[in-house]
């Protein structure tokens, strides 16, 4: 494994140097053991395209979307001036993210408090890179044959309309994608959204993330890709509660890309 | 025939039942405006556009095929019956009998197309009430769905039902009349409407003109009486849909569907809070007619005008619900009963308020009395009931208000959410990590 180039805003600007995107690995991707499997997927894909980033590393903050969603406003705002602060203070333009909470906050909700970016989920700069030519995949490596099904981020999906970029990358593979009974639209929630993840679920007769993990498991895949790391927790614990964690991986679209490119 | 009894008796009826409908609608809009100020009127092509494809073009109905379908015959059966209802107005303000008999073939087309659909709409009505009473499709038989909301769904399938036979007896006793030339309406022989001049003449033909004036008599008055008594049930029916899917769909939210509202109370004092040149004991520019602004919605007149709008739109079909992750994990939570919950709440405050004035205070709220906070923060804000509405319904919107109005104003907020919050604050993440280590990962093997 070659070591990763994971420049920072303050080292580019340092250098005189401005980045073409910047790379907002966010709470889960920077903290979370599971999480920085995927950040460092996505940086692998970066550094092999010669994609010019940086991230902001110890400059970047919570978007404040488990707030705003659990209620508190003033947080979300407090959080997004600061993080637009920094954001301006480096000039950004561009930002590319891997996680969809904070794709939908930067893309939807920062421009109403003066922070205006083009904001881009990793699904779509990969689908990019590959339309560009510039990232290739042989033959689908070991997911080639496999039978994956996609999960549907609700803040990828409904909350944006990102359907395709996601499946499209996934089509790289050589392997034969298969779509849930509850897929695009109609996508069920894994049962993180909403600050939901930060907390236990309301009484009821089962876990959001069983039933998502039903409506997997019916469709017999080797893998469950998904985009959001906090869907990737929920579907991951989903498929322990069946023990088949031995059968099914759940990954993310960077991952899946990052391995059959030999990265 | 002429002007007589009958015709008073008829201008009565339509007179009243218009009136009534006009005065409840009236009270609607006034409960609609208690609600707060939303600019909505931005984009008005784009907003037309949406009207268009989703209010009269159906277009997400269709997404449950079954359920789409019948609803089409049954909606399109309605608009075009306004053609023969006018006509029925008309003959009845005036004592004569089919006026519009006079535009011949084209009159001839119309009534046929009136009648296929009519069938068309009896087999849906016939199917509706069996999904809902024998099927019992899961989504109406909610617990929500219990007494009168139940009783409701039926009524106006019966009354469909009721509307149907009405028309059939009408215009195949009158078929049988005008064969014989004892028809009231100008010209003789058939009037060669597709399904009547068939199904007449095999139900009625053997009955004497006497009974067959009756026949007719009773199904074009019973055509009449059911319409009007549909317009006055309307306003306390869920079925006031078919006029607010309109306007409420016109009015709906254009943006993405996850971009929450930025409250701007909320930014004023953030940066107020962040601006280092502010004077912090500076006395607050005074205006002593100010309210203090409430965060977030504890009742409706703390919800905005369009959430308000969205709950009389309802038509409690439970698409949100049944796609709702938290209701069919058997969570308490259900979109559908908290449109239901700010109708009820919005007709008591509404109602108060006529009665008693502005200062109307029952001592109740739709958070507490209607909405409880468990099922408030249930939610997982997926935007599955958003996507379901077939009339572009937001009940997202106001659980997010609910949850702002407990967290700001009262702080009742579920622990690990307040600790997740102050990890925000202390460490700018949701979990406990020092902000230094953020970058550690590039790092670690």
């Amino acid at each position: 494994m070659s070591e990763l180039k994971v420049p920072t805003m303050a080292e580019m600007m340092a250098m005189g140097e401005k980045p073409d995107v910047l790379f907002w690995v966010g709470c889960s991707g920077s903290f979370d053991d599971r999480a920085k499997k995927i950040t460092k997927a996505v940086v692998k894909i970066l550094n092999a395209c010669d994609v010019k980033f940086a991230v902001l590393g110890t400059e970047e903050s919570c978007t404040g979307d488990p707030a705003k969603r659990s209620g508190n406003e003033f947080l979300f705002q407090m959080q997004a001036m600061m993080n637009i602060q920094v954001l301006d203070g480096y000039e950004v333009k561009k930002i590319v993210t891997a996680c969809p909470h904070c794709f939908n906050t930067l893309k939807n909700e920062y421009p109403g408090l003066g922070g205006n970016y083009e904001v881009i989920h990793h699904s779509q700069l990969i689908n990019d890179l590959f339309k560009e030519g510039k990232l290739k995949v042989a033959g689908g490596g070991d997911f080639k044959g496999k039978k994956i099904t996609f999960h549907d981020p609700c803040y990828l999906g409904r909350a944006n309309d990102v359907y395709e970029a996601p499946r499209e990358v996934l089509q790289k593979l050589d392997a034969e994608l298969v779509e849930m009974k509850r897929c695009k639209t109609k996508g069920l929630c894994c049962g993180a959204g909403g600050a939901q993840m930060f907390k236990e679920a309301e009484p009821g007769n089962k876990e959001i993330n069983v039933e998502r993990t039903e409506d997997a498991l019916e469709v017999k895949p080797n893998i469950i890709a998904t985009g959001c790391p906090f869907c990737n927790t929920m579907m991951t614990d989903g498929v322990k509660n069946f023990n088949k964690e031995a059968e099914i991986e759940v990954l993310d679209i960077a991952e899946m890309i990052s391995s059959a490119a030999d990265l | 025939m002429h002007f007589g009894i009958s015709n008073i008796i008829f201008i009565l009826i339509l007179l009243t039942s218009t009136a009534f409908f006009g005065y409840k609608v009236r009270q609607i809009i006034q409960n609609i405006r208690l609600g707060k100020s939303l600019d909505r009127n931005d984009n008005k092509g784009e907003r037309m556009k949406t009207m268009i494809r989703v209010a009269l073009g159906q277009s997400k109905m269709v997404s449950r095929p079954v359920a789409g379908i019948m609803h089409i015959f049954i909606y399109v059966a309605f608009v075009i019956t306004q053609i023969e209802l006018l006509e029925s107005i008309i003959d009845g303000i005036s004592g004569q009998h089919r006026i519009f008999v006079g535009l011949g073939g084209f009159y001839a087309f119309v009534i046929s197309l009136i009648e296929v659909l009519s069938v068309l709409a009896l087999v849906a009505t016939l199917i509706f009430l069996i999904r809902r009473n024998l099927l019992k499709i899961p989504r109406f038989v909610k617990s929500e769905m219990t007494g009168w909301p139940k009783l409701d769904g039926n009524i106006i399938l019966y009354l469909e039902f009721i509307l149907v036979i009405c028309i059939f007896t009408m215009n195949g006793a009158d078929e049988v009349l005008r064969l014989r030339g004892e028809s009231h309406a100008a010209g003789s022989g058939s009037y060669g409407f597709l399904l009547s001049s068939q199904m007449g003449p095999a139900i009625f033909g053997g009955m004497d003109s006497g009974t067959l004036h009756l026949l007719e008599r009773i199904g074009w008055w019973g055509h009449f009486v059911v319409v009007m008594g549909f317009l006055s049930y309307l306003p306390f029916s869920k079925h006031l849909h078919i006029l607010w899917a309109f306007p409420n769909v016109y009015y709906s939210n254009l943006k993405a569907k996850g971009q929450f509202t930025n409250m701007e109370s909320v930014t004023n004092e953030v940066k107020l809070m962040l601006d280092p040149n502010v004077d912090p004991f500076a006395a607050p520019a005074a205006d002593p007619e100010a309210v203090p602004e409430k965060f977030g919605a504890k009742d409706v007149t703390d919800l905005t005008w369009v959430n308000i709008l969205n709950a009389y739109t309802c038509t409690e079909c439970g698409r949100c619900t049944s796609s709702c992750p938290a209701n069919v994990t058997g969570k308490k939570l259900s979109p559908r009963k908290i449109m239901m919950d700010v109708r009820d709440r919005v007709e008591e405050v509404g109602a108060g308020i006529r009665k008693e004035g502005e200062e109307f205070n029952d001592g109740k709220s739709l958070l507490g009395d209607y909405i409880t906070e468990e099922e408030v923060w249930a939610c997982t804000s997926c935007n599955a009931c958003v996507q379901e509405c077939p009339v572009n319904i937001d009940p997202l919107s106001i659980i997010v208000d609910l949850r702002r109005y407990l967290v700001m104003e009262e702080s009742k907020i579920p622990s690990e959410l307040a600790t997740m919050n102050t990890n925000i604050e202390n460490n700018q993440a949701p979990w406990q990590f020092s902000p230094a280590d953020r970058l550690n990962w590039k790092d670690e093997a």
